[in-house]
């Protein structure tokens, strides 16, 4: 995919690129670009049901536009959907109790189709709930994307947190979590990603599904650290600029 | 449960992140205050949407009293040959008095003769590192040469003559800030193609389109050397918030008649600005100092 994001030149122009005119046929959608975007969601299955944390930023392009933003909303009583990518194209709530795993394979149907048609919905999904099944109390955590890809885990990260936080997560991440390790293991995946994402920024939004239902914390924001004393003069001792 | 991690991620993430060329999508700032001058920086090194280094030093010395802000592309594939090595220049030690000898073709007592330095081998956008390193060398040589310390003019020129001469291949956009008895503190700023301007105050780098409004407005001649220390950190720190692109900590250089300060301002000792919220330890803390108000559905 062409990367719509990402400056160019020293001042150059900081929005996305536009969209190339469509070959061919004048009615049909091409692949679109994505414009305004939210970066990684990270989620994971803990004693309780389900944890979902992402930062409350969205970006045009290289600018960090908007910084407010919720991507995360609850959907019916059992599920929560975490979306990173086009904030346009998020996904609306029309009120009925689907469960969760319901929720995935309806959205699955949906990306996967769009995706076929050449008009795809630029996100990945992360779809978390709880929902009373035969055993009892049943988990759900699972992720689709835009080209359709989906599946079920026990922790999800989309975006760069694939990168950055799923390595973290399959280290750390074990059955039965307390809500407490469940938050602390989130908050290392969440600082990691404020280092090292460029369109990340300092302000997060957690959010949890139980059985008792869902709910999303108001926003907050993390302490960093720069105290190491190499970062404070890099080129001492250098050979040259490097 | 086989995860398709690797098919998810390129699309959301877009281009892959390590492969990219390293940019420095920075903000860079040079004031001249009343006895001197302030370079400020980001401190965040790009590859893609990853960031490489979070703590980079993008202020570079050039000489005791002459120091560069490099902003543009930082990849390592340029190689620069420079043809002519003789590097004497008529300057400013005699000619100051007498009406300004231009700096390339009007020779007095000295034979002149410029380098000419051209990228060999790939033809990419090249190293601001490389230009710096170059000019450090050159000014060092016409520091002995000339039996002084170089000015701010000539360190300037030098860096204008490597960026025009080699304009197709270089993507480097630098501000030139130092000191020198004669004009004491100045500000160079030589932007993509090798322009070069005197200004008071200059700003560059990819986060500076957000700042053109802000100095526009809040700029003013003669400020203290406080003052313009805290002004080149508010306004890095408001570009940093705003661009993708720079991030980090914040480094000043200040360079007066006294000699060069330098000073680091982490990420978490800047201002918060709008939409920013003090920091926490942990979403623990905030539980369990107060019972919040959450939205249950």
């Amino acid at each position: 995919w062409q990367q719509a994001m990402g400056s160019h030149t020293a001042g150059g122009s900081q929005a996305p690129p536009p969209p190339p005119a469509a070959a061919g046929g004048g009615e049909t959608q091409r692949t679109q670009y994505p414009y305004v975007t939210g970066t990684s969601v990270i989620a994971l299955k803990y004693k309780d049901g389900v944890i979902m944390a992402c930062d409350t930023g969205a970006s045009y392009g290289s600018t960090l536009r908007y910084k407010s933003v919720e991507r995360i909303k609850a959907v019916g009583k059992h599920s929560l959907i975490g979306a990173s990518g086009d904030l346009s194209d998020h996904m609306w709530d029309d009120g009925n109790s689907l469960g969760p795993k319901e929720i995935h394979s309806y959205l699955t149907r949906v990306m996967y189709n769009r995706r076929n048609k050449f008009d795809p919905l630029w996100n990945s999904l992360v779809l978390g709930g709880v929902k009373k099944g035969p055993k009892g109390d049943e988990k759900y955590l699972g992720m689709v994307n835009m080209i359709g890809t989906h599946f079920e885990e026990n922790h999800i990260a989309t975006g760069f947190g694939n990168h950055l936080a799923i390595p973290i997560l399959r280290a750390e991440w074990h059955e039965d979590m307390t809500f407490e390790e469940a938050v602390k293991l989130v908050e290392k995946c969440l600082l990691v990603l404020l280092y090292r994402d460029r369109s990340s920024i300092n302000k997060f939004q957690i959010a949890k599904i139980t059985a008792e239902g869902s709910t999303i914390y108001p926003p907050y924001s993390l302490k960093t650290y720069w105290g190491f004393s190499h970062f404070e003069n890099p080129a001492q001792g250098a050979v040259g600029s490097w | 449960m086989a995860a398709a991690h690797a098919c998810s991620s390129a699309a959301a993430a877009g281009e892959a992140p390590t492969t990219g060329e390293h940019r420095m999508g920075t903000t860079i700032v040079g004031v001249c205050y009343d006895g001197g001058v302030v370079l400020g920086a980001d401190s965040r090194t790009s590859t893609g949407m990853y960031v490489a280094n979070r703590a980079s030093d993008k202020i570079t010395q050039l000489t005791d009293n002459v120091y560069v802000c490099r902003s543009g592309s930082v990849s390592a594939h340029a190689i620069f040959k420079i043809e002519a090595f003789s590097l004497l220049f008529s300057h400013a030690v005699n000619e100051h008095g007498k009406g300004r000898a231009q700096f390339l073709g009007i020779s007095s007592r000295f034979f002149f003769c410029p380098g000419r330095a051209y990228i060999d081998g790939w033809k990419k956008a090249a190293d601001t590192q490389v230009i710096s390193d170059y000019v450090r060398y050159f000014l060092h040589q016409h520091t002995i040469q000339l039996g002084q310390p170089a000015t701010v003019k000539v360190a300037s020129n030098l860096i204008r003559l490597l960026a025009y001469q080699n304009k197709n291949m270089l993507q480097a956009g630098m501000i030139v800030g130092g000191w020198d008895k004669y004009e004491g503190g100045q500000i160079f700023s030589v932007p993509l193609g090798g322009t070069i301007l005197r200004q008071p105050f200059a700003i560059g780098g990819s986060g500076s389109s957000y700042l053109y409004a802000l100095l526009d407005h809040e700029w003013k001649e003669g400020m203290s050397q406080e003052e313009a220390e805290k002004f080149v950190v508010k306004v890095v720190s408001l570009a940093m918030a705003r661009d993708g692109a720079s991030g980090g900590v914040v480094r000043t250089v200040t360079i007066n008649a006294d000699g060069v300060k330098r000073n680091f301002y982490p990420g978490d000792k800047l201002p918060l600005w709008h939409e920013e919220m003090e920091p926490q330890n942990s979403f623990l803390d905030i539980l369990a100092a107060r019972s919040p108000d959450p939205m249950v559905q």
